[in-house]
């Protein structure tokens, strides 16, 4: 059992890695498949120090959800994005700082949080603070930080939460 | 059949130019370092998303086979484009803001890219 936590760390990751290759070949042969294994086994190994702890998810499956809410929000906030740079006057937009409290510890889930707020609706990720407790992000056009802070919390936060911890 | 398809193709392939333009443009015409971020990292997801999947489109109506690899590019920009878009606001947060001017870090106190150890803060400041 040690033996097998020291050559494969992240068995995720090497799932990952094997169908990131099949996928990049874009062709499912055998070829394909077993050197894509072997990537899988060769990175975490050879990472390993980089990422002391194995990744732990409580609901995997979740992250169906997860990913078409985002895809969505992404649509959205294209069109929105589109809107304000076309048809907004710069002297009306308010471009505003805002300060989210981080309730979640994981490292990969607040990667995974920062990376949706940069994708989706007028907002970028800009910095974490110190000692990771608050995410700060920047809003292009908002006249309701509260109401910024409380979408983000409530419809990415919480549902990474019960995928994660 | 085949008109369908085309115009599929073509709506995608158009939606993308629009998108790509406004990525563009939004470049241009936002005033502030900070906001101009916003406009190539989102409008450009959805140009390049619409030139890959007409590309999907056009592989399965012509070329008779299911090509997913297109996916995989979309999956490197989500991860690209938000960690570039935090590198650079991470770099505007350093030389262009104070500890004053960005609102209030929580329980921390203080935002990561200003909490530097003293020893580094000596070894930057030039003589």
């Amino acid at each position: 059992m040690k033996l097998m936590r020291r050559l494969l760390p992240h068995p995720v990751l090497t799932l990952l890695l094997t169908l990131t290759w099949v996928l990049t070949v874009n062709s499912f042969t055998l070829n394909s498949l077993v050197f894509g294994f072997l990537l899988g086994l060769l990175i975490p190994f050879l990472t390993q120090p980089f990422w002391p702890q194995q990744l732990r998810m409580k609901h995997p499956l979740k992250i169906v959800a997860y990913i078409l809410v985002v895809i969505w929000d992404i649509v959205v906030a294209n069109i929105t994005v589109a809107r304000i740079v076309l048809f907004k006057p710069n002297a009306k937009r308010q471009p505003t700082w805002v300060t989210i409290p981080l309730d979640l510890r994981t490292p990969e889930a607040i990667t995974v949080l920062a990376g949706t707020i940069t994708m989706t609706p007028g907002t970028v990720s800009a910095d974490l603070s110190a000692e990771g407790h608050a995410l700060l992000v920047h809003c292009l056009d908002c006249d309701d930080v509260d109401a910024v802070r409380d979408e983000i919390k409530q419809r990415y936060e919480r549902r990474l939460m019960e995928i994660f911890e | 059949m085949d008109l369908v398809t085309d115009l599929l193709i073509a709506a995608f392939l158009v939606m993308a130019g629009i998108f790509g333009f406004v990525g563009s443009f939004g470049l241009l015409k936002l005033d502030d370092p900070m906001s101009r971020l916003h406009a190539p990292t989102k409008a450009t997801t959805l140009g390049v998303g619409g030139v890959l999947l007409a590309s999907i489109v056009h592989a399965i109506a012509f070329e008779g086979r299911l090509s997913l690899h297109e996916l995989m590019i979309t999956l490197f920009l989500f991860l690209t484009a938000p960690v570039t878009a935090h590198f650079i606001a991470k770099v505007h947060i350093h030389r262009r803001e104070e500890t004053g001017t960005l609102p209030d870090a929580g329980q921390d106190g203080i935002w990561a890219t200003h909490n530097i150890p003293d020893e580094d803060e000596q070894a930057e400041t030039p003589n």
